[in-house]
């Protein structure tokens, strides 16, 4: 069956978010669905190492 | 003066929190300067360009964090680093006490929630399109809040997004609005039939506010980001955003709202709106005028023309813009109960903005009613100030350009920014009006007006105490379901006695019909935009 969507995207919309905890925070209190990624920068030096899984994955 | 650098190895913190306790420690006694900050490249060259430069800095890296502190005294800079230190490890579990599901990467995150729709980022420029990549290949859509991310990153992503039929609001949208979710900084506004699509996230703001506040409601505001609109990007967003408001059947009227676009991107941007069988209203903040007029759309001369506009054709009205949305005879009043207080030597209007779009909104209203005019922005028949921290004649002055928050808080998150230059104008015994915008909405400060409230009443004192009145005017951006509730703000500031505008235009026009005593001819022959 064919999700419902509203400008192309699926709706209900839900978000993942990836960075500033409080945007996460203002989204939930709207009772809008969110996950949030508690993100850290790759270490440095593993790069390539990222790069070269990334196209393996 | 000591300087004093803690590296945290492989600690990582978002920059809103890092802003947070960076602001707490320079508000220690005795700390000249103090920043906490991850050392992206970026932030490095902050950190250097504010005299908080050191060994340990120059060696931290990307994944690392750095806490320094320039302070009068050995002591002063080890208890604030210590303090800075406390925080951070009493934030270590934050993301478990909110009852967030939270996890560490994107692809656990779309196993959590597979049906995700939207990923929002907002992690340091440089590392967005790693991320950005993945995203768009876990069929996300995404808003990239993130700034300083490289253009052809930028072209990359978007470019990759439209193969796949994916929407990419920014880099550096700082506003959205998707069927009624506000993200980033937004507002509340009622779910109607208006879609917006613009490159100015205050833009879009002050314009959901106000159509909101008639009663009608939005469908979805889309940001594209600043740099969509430059000559690399071309438009690719809000070309984008426009095609889908015209295909969605819950939109009846456009609303486009942008600095004024690269020249061949208005083309393209206008051509793929003249498309729309929608009625389409543009607001290019004075910018290509004659394309715009060319195009046969309608023309917007200020953000609450567009708002009143697109009120005015979901409603099927006529709409004639006036000066004032209240009686004349009222507000030439409420100006005289101000002039007349006036010495004869206070003549100047100083804006004091936490942005570029109501400064320059502010700046195409006031060029034909006051003169010389300065600005640090840039416009035609608009001075350049020689010195930004140094108002000339009548200025309007973005305190949320770069100069000003290299290193510090953007003013829409801290109003204190706007504290020292407030009390610099009043004690300027040749201003008449100080000229303020204040927005609400999520992500922004949680009291703006209160956040300024201190220093209004001291700036008013100290202007008082040396037997001159000063005229406040303000517009508040928001509208009554933000978590500041407007209604408390604007009675905060009137009970003042500041005068408060519907909108930022009238706004404007409210501190010329002052500064000006009421010379009510000129605003009515010129007061429009021109």
């Amino acid at each position: 069956m064919k999700r419902a969507s509203v400008i192309g995207l699926p709706r209900p919309i839900k978000i993942i978010n990836v960075g500033i905890l409080e945007f996460a925070e203002s989204v939930k209190t709207q009772d809008v669905p969110v996950v949030h990624v508690d993100w850290r920068p790759p270490a440095e030096g593993d790069e390539e190492i990222l790069a070269l899984l990334d196209n393996l994955l | 003066m000591i300087t004093k650098s803690v590296v945290k190895k492989n600690s990582y913190r978002d920059s809103l929190i890092l802003m947070r306790v960076s602001t707490q420690l320079r508000s220690i006694s005795g700390v000249a300067n103090a920043e906490v900050m991850v050392a992206t490249e970026q932030n490095k060259k902050t950190l250097r360009s504010a005299g908080l430069w050191t060994d340990e800095v120059e060696g931290a890296g990307s994944t690392d964090l750095v806490i320094v502190v320039k302070a009068q005294t050995e002591q002063v800079t080890d208890e604030a680093v210590h303090l800075a230190e406390e925080i951070l490890a009493g934030r270590e579990s934050s993301c478990d006490t909110h009852e967030l599901r939270t996890v560490r990467t994107l692809m656990a995150a779309r196993e959590v929630q597979p049906d995700s729709s939207i990923a929002v980022l907002s992690i340091p420029g440089e590392l967005v399109k790693r991320e950005a990549m993945k995203a768009l290949d876990l069929g996300l859509n995404l808003l990239i809040f993130s700034s300083n991310v490289p253009v052809e990153d930028e072209l990359e992503i978007k470019e990759t997004a439209a193969r796949k039929g994916l929407l990419v609001m920014g880099p550096d949208c700082g506003t959205a609005v998707i069927d009624g979710a506000a993200l980033a900084f937004a507002n509340k506004v009622r779910k109607g039939r208006i879609g917006l699509v613009g490159a100015s996230g205050t833009g879009l703001q002050e314009v959901m506010s106000l159509i909101h506040r008639c009663g009608q409601g939005i469908t979805h505001a889309i940001g594209t980001g600043s740099n969509d609109i430059g000559p690399l990007v071309g438009g690719l967003t809000m070309c984008e955003g426009i095609r889908r408001l015209e295909a969605d059947p819950e939109t009846d009227v456009i609303v486009i709202v942008s600095k004024p676009p690269d020249p061949s991107t208005a083309d393209v941007v206008l051509g793929v709106a003249g498309e729309c069988k929608k009625p389409v209203i543009v607001n290019f903040l004075g910018g290509n005028r004659s394309r715009v007029e060319a195009s046969r759309l309608a023309l917007a001369e200020t953000l609450e023309d567009a708002a009143l506009m697109a009120v005015a054709k979901v409603r099927g009205e006529e709409y004639s813009p006036s000066l004032f949305t209240q009686p004349l005879s009222e507000v030439v009043e409420l100006a005289a109960s101000h002039y007349r207080k006036l010495s004869s030597c206070q003549k100047y209007i100083r804006g004091l903005f936490s942005g570029g779009t109501f400064t320059s909104e502010a700046l195409l209203i006031l060029r034909s009613l006051v003169s010389p005019l300065y600005s640090n922005s840039r416009l035609a028949g608009v001075g350049d100030l020689p010195d930004a921290r140094k108002s000339m004649s009548h200025t309007c002055v973005d305190l949320g350009d770069e100069e000003f928050v290299l290193g510090k808080p953007h003013p829409m998150l801290e109003p204190a920014m706007r504290r020292d230059r407030l009390m610099q104008e009043a004690q300027d015994p040749e201003v008449a009006v100080i000229l303020l915008d204040f927005v609400l909405g999520y992500g922004a400060h949680a009291d703006p007006v209160g956040g300024l409230l201190p220093a209004l009443q001291g700036a008013i004192q100290a202007a008082s105490a040396q037997g001159r009145h000063i005229a406040v005017v303000a517009s508040v951006c928001g509208t009554d379901q933000d978590p500041q509730q407007r209604d408390e703000q604007v009675r905060k500031l009137e009970d003042l006695g500041a005068v408060v505008m519907p909108s930022n235009a009238q706004a404007a026009r409210m501190a010329a019909l002052i500064a000006t005593r009421g010379a009510v001819e000129r605003i009515a022959d010129r007061g429009s935009v021109a």
